[in-house]
This record gives C-alpha cells, sequence and structure tokens, in this order.
C-alpha cells in the first residue's frame, strides 16, 4: 500500500500550470489577503472574487468545479464562528430554545456569520487550485525565491521526500498491530484505553528511532555525494512577461474588488 | 471520525486581518531566532535530521488508537518534538508539518498560518520543553511524568491560543470558545500526554542516549523553564477567568485597541468596518508589530542573559563541547 494520497498535484499543461510559480504563490496569497480585508456582506465583490476563481479552474483545465468539489475540509471549522450569530447586537431575525437557553440570531450576527464562512471558503480553493496545478517541489522553490529562509525551505522539502517513506513506515505497523490483535465477536478485548494508547505510544517511539537513525544513514550519503548544506536544482525559474503581466492583472483585481466591495 | 486536534488549524477566514498579521510577525521573529539558533548548534547536519524528523511528526500523527465509540486518539507532537530534538529544532519540525499540512491538505489557511504554527508550534515547544527540562538531572520516572504533564498543557496552550485568537478577531464569543475548545482538548491533550510518555520510555529503553545528559534534549538554557512555567501559569489562571468573566477580558482588549464594542460581549469589527487604507487600520497594524518586535526583543535579551548564566554555572559544558565534536567526527 502506497500513501500517495497526499499529492495533490494534477499534471497538466495548461496556461495556469505553465505560470511562473512565484506568480502563482503571490497571486494566491493576495487573493487570500483580499478576501481577508473585504468587509462583511460585500456581496458584489463576493461574487467577482469567485468569478476569478471559476476563470483560474477554466483556465487550469481541471474543470469549472473542480475546487469547489474538494472544498469541504475547512467547514467543520465553521462551528466554531457559530457564536457569532447570537453574540452581535442588531434586529433579532430567529429564536430557538435549546435546553435551558434561549438563543436569538440577530441579522447582524447573521452577515457576519455568512462573511466569515464565504471568506474562509473562497481562500480555501485558490489555496487547492495552487498544489493542484503546481507540483510541490516546485512552490518550495518558489517560497525560497520569496525570501523564506533556506532552512525552512530545505526542511519541507525533505518532509516532502521522505513523508511518503514514513507514511508507509506508518502503515506496515499499522498492519502489524491490527494483524496481532485478534478478537471474537462479542467479547470485549484490546486491553484497557491506557494500554491502547501505550501501544499507540511504543510505535511512535519505535517510529521516531528508525527516522532519527534514517536521517544519519541519508546525512551520510549526502556527504558522500558532496552535499555542502543546500540543496541545487536543474529546473531553474524562467520568468517571461506573460507572468508579470497576469500578476499584475490579477493584483489591480484584487484592488477594484476592495473599492467595489466599499461601494 | 477522528478525535484530532483539527480544531486548532484555523483556515483562512476566520481571522481578521490584523491579527493574522500581528500572529505572523511574532512567528516570524521567534523561527528567525531558531534558525539562527540551529544553524549554530547543528550546521549543515540539520536539514536531512530536522526534514528527516519532519516527516517522523507528520507519520507518527497518522498512528491513532480506538478510544470509544468509533472515535480514535492521536498525536500532535509538538512537545514530543521539543524534549527529543531539542525546543528550537522542534519548532522547526513543527513548523514544517505544519506548512505541508497547510500548503499541500489545505489543513489550515496560508495567512492563518502564522497563527497556526503560533499556536501548534511554538507555544508547545516553549510549554513542553521547559516544563520538561525543569525535571533534568531528575529521575527516569520524574522525567516522564513531567514529559506527560508537559504535553498535556502544551495541547491546552494551544487551545487557548487559538481561542483568544478567535475571540479577539471576532469569530467567536470568549465565554463560548474557551470553555468549548479547552474541554475538547482536555481529552485531546490527555491521549496526547499517554502516547508522549509511550513513546519517550521506548526511547528511554531503547536509545537512553538520545535523552541523556548530553544530548541536544538536555541543551537548552534555564530560560526556557522560566519561559514554559510562566505561559503554563497564564494558561491555568487566564482559562477560568476567560469561561467565568469574559468582561474582565474584554476590557483589557478595549484597552489595548482590539475590541471596539466592549458591551455586546463580542469580538471588534474593527478592521472590517475600517477601509484597510485609513490612518487607524494601518496605525493598528504597524502598532502591532512594533509590540510584537518589543517583545520579541525583550524575550531575546533575557534569553541571552539567562544562557550565560547556565553557562556558567555548568563547568561539565567544554566535556559536552568535546563529546559533541568527538560525535560529528564519527558522523
Amino acid at each position: 500500500m502506497h500513501s500517495d494520497a497526499f499529492d495533490r498535484y494534477h499534471h497538466g499543461h495548461s496556461a495556469v500550470h505553465n505560470l511562473d510559480p512565484r506568480v502563482k504563490v503571490l497571486v494566491t496569497i493576495a487573493y487570500i489577503v483580499s478576501n481577508a480585508l473585504l468587509p462583511d456582506g460585500a456581496w458584489i465583490a463576493f461574487v467577482l472574487a469567485y468569478a476569478f476563481l471559476l476563470i483560474a479552474n477554466l483556465l487550469s483545465g481541471l474543470g469549472l468545479g473542480f475546487t469547489l468539489r474538494r472544498s469541504f475540509v475547512a467547514l467543520p471549522f465553521a462551528l466554531i464562528a457559530i457564536t457569532v450569530l447570537f453574540s452581535i447586537p442588531g434586529d433579532p431575525i430567529a429564536e430557538f430554545k435549546f435546553l435551558m437557553w434561549n438563543f436569538v440570531v440577530t441579522d447582524a450576527g447573521f452577515l457576519r456569520f455568512v462573511s466569515i464562512v464565504i471568506r474562509s471558503w473562497l481562500s480555501v480553493q485558490m489555496a487547492i487550485l495552487l498544489v493542484s496545478a503546481t507540483e510541490f517541489p516546485k512552490i518550495i522553490h518558489a517560497l525560497n525565491h520569496l525570501r523564506v529562509p533556506t532552512i525552512i525551505t530545505v526542511i519541507i522539502s525533505f518532509l516532502y521526500r521522505y513523508l511518503f517513506v514514513l507514511a508507509d513506515e506508518v502503515m506496515r505497523m499499522l498492519r502489524a498491530r491490527q494483524a496481532r490483535s485478534a478478537a471474537t465477536a462479542g467479547i470485549r478485548s484490546g486491553g484497557s484505553l491506557i494500554w491502547r494508547a501505550q501501544i499507540a505510544g511504543h510505535m511512535a517511539g519505535q517510529l521516531f528511532l528508525r527516522s532519527y537513525e534514517r536521517s544519519d544513514r541519508i546525512y551520510n550519503a549526502m556527504l558522500s555525494r558532496g552535499y555542502k548544506g543546500e540543496l541545487m536544482t536543474i529546473h531553474p525559474h524562467h520568468f517571461h512577461k506573460s507572468d508579470l503581466m497576469i500578476g499584475a492583472f490579477s493584483i489591480l483585481l484584487f484592488l477594484f474588488l476592495q473599492i467595489a466591495g466599499r461601494l | 471520525m477522528h478525535l484530532a486536534p483539527q480544531l486548532m488549524h484555523i483556515p483562512d477566514g476566520f481571522l481578521s486581518i490584523v491579527i493574522s498579521i500581528l500572529c505572523w510577525a511574532i512567528t516570524a521573529g521567534i523561527l528567525a531566532i531558531a534558525v539562527s539558533r540551529t544553524n549554530k548548534s547543528l550546521g549543515e547536519r540539520q536539514a536531512p535530521l530536522m526534514g528527516v524528523m519532519a516527516a517522523f511528526i507528520f507519520a507518527a500523527q497518522m498512528i491513532n488508537f480506538p478510544v470509544a465509540g468509533g472515535t480514535s486518539g492521536h498525536l500532535l507532537g509538538g512537545a514530543l518534538a521539543a524534549i527529543t530534538l531539542g525546543p528550537w529544532a522542534g519548532m522547526l519540525v513543527m513548523t514544517a508539518v505544519i506548512a505541508v499540512q497547510g500548503l499541500l491538505l489545505q489543513d489550515g489557511g496560508l495567512l492563518a498560518m502564522g497563527a497556526n504554527i503560533l499556536n501548534m508550534g511554538l507555544m508547545t515547544s516553549v510549554v513542553g520543553y521547559g516544563l520538561y527540562r525543569s525535571a533534568l538531572g531528575k529521575s527516569q520516572s520524574t522525567k516522564l511524568t513531567m514529559a506527560g504533564v508537559a504535553a498535556w498543557l502544551s495541547v491546552m496552550t494551544g487551545a487557548l491560543t487559538t481561542s483568544l485568537q478567535l475571540w479577539l478577531s471576532g469569530t467567536a464569543r470568549l465565554d463560548v470558545v474557551v470553555p468549548a475548545m479547552l474541554g475538547v482538548h482536555a481529552v485531546i491533550g490527555f491521549g496526547e500526554a499517554l502516547i508522549t510518555v509511550a513513546a519517550l520510555t521506548f526511547i528511554f529503553r531503547t536509545r537512553p542516549d538520545l535523552l541523556g545528559e548530553s544530548s541536544e534534549s538536555a541543551r537548552g538554557s534555564r530560560g526556557w523553564i522560566v519561559a514554559g512555567v510562566l505561559i503554563a501559569l497564564a494558561v491555568v489562571l487566564l482559562s477560568p477567568l476567560a469561561s467565568t468573566d469574559p468582561d474582565g477580558l474584554n476590557r483589557v482588549a478595549t484597552d489595548l485597541g482590539f475590541i471596539n464594542n466592549a458591551q455586546s460581549g463580542s469580538g471588534p469589527l474593527a478592521g472590517y468596518t475600517v477601509p484597510f487604507l485609513t490612518n487607524a487600520s494601518l496605525a493598528k497594524i504597524a502598532a502591532g508589530i512594533i509590540g510584537a518586535s518589543v517583545v520579541l526583543i525583550l524575550a531575546f535579551i533575557s534569553g541571552r542573559f539567562l544562557q550565560k548564566r547556565s553557562r556558567t554555572e555548568n563547568p561539565n559544558s567544554t566535556v559536552r563541547n568535546r563529546q559533541s565534536q568527538i560525535a560529528d567526527r564519527k558522523s
């Protein structure tokens, strides 16, 4: 069983795929910042922002509803924001009783709640599009160009490289545990909760040692190939005029969104 | 369903721009120190070591154990990483893990990543390592007990700072979000403590040298104990206050300029109602960044001071350096 389930990249040669990774990362961040800056209830701006996202989706060749289908990961978090429904003063629009409390939903609270969910939902879709249309090592390379400290990007590249190896290791360990956990139907098995947590902890300790020793081997192997403390690439980024145009156009559009959101 | 600490991965859109930038500023400052520190102590060896250990934390989060009724518990790993690798390295490892979770899996946002790293990577490392460090030189069972307490408190700290950020962003009500988050994470933290202690027990048994007196995990200065204990104390004192007397905290937040309408008992609309180009909002962001830098500089200076003191207190340090040199030559 291979755990390449983590990789979100979809191979392609679309306009979005071919865009310079630095531009893609910057536009994504600008888009998310722009969403965060939009005031509550800026419906026109929200619709325009979604239109931008749909066009990007279309240009990426992944399909109009591609990011929408994968965007529900952030929704459970909306539960956290649910309290704003009742806590912001305004005209009551709905009222219900739960146990001993009386909840009054206000219009201002409702407006704020919906705005928070929309902002989050737009932002997460843009981030999904970024990783779906850009190979992850290229994103890391772009971060390096954008002045993220080299050591952090190098750690992230190593993490990405060995994530799959260690995830496979974990799956083997989980399978081994399952193979040794015989159970008869109807009879309680598997020890106490503390015992089960201990087994999981021992597995984590085991994995720690294997990883630690592996990192030693990797370092020695790298030294033997002339490692000097930084990773080199044979894929330099080429910045085209079209990259600049698209980047500048997007940023201008986000500025326009800010104005549209405040009309 | 996983009983995952997923509630701590804040997605984009839930934090106000002021809080997001403030958290990014604090996180970036602390990480800058961490980068220079690990550079000194580990040199070029740090990249493969920390990279693979980051993959370890990522993979270890997949190890779950059944709790009850189809739910399962698993590791967050901040305390374990800081205890085994040392606090600065632990911070960088957790940062990489959270960055990949946010970038690759959209588990947590990009603008909110500063806050996520602060909550799950930096706070957990300081509290986890600081409390564990206080048991250094004591018996193994004391160390393990302390590691358990440290792991539990590190999760609670992350949960509390997450709640406070959500409240300051006007996304949640203080007297609801704090008890809810802390209640859930008290249980999650219990699982975290059990796994951390069991993992450390295993390492003590098989590779005691990795946790010994001359290891990376014992090298942190005394300042960590102070920082860890202080934050843990703040969590213990602030949590009941936030859930029972939110008005008091609201007043503090008003005085600090985070919240405009304290009466409503809810978060600020500031930063949203004000267009971002006006002076008030920019001034607020600038004030936040200046405030964060002042705190950072103070923390850095006191850290330097404490480290110097612990170095002079410790006659074994030269022996330790010799040992590490020998170890370096071997590898």
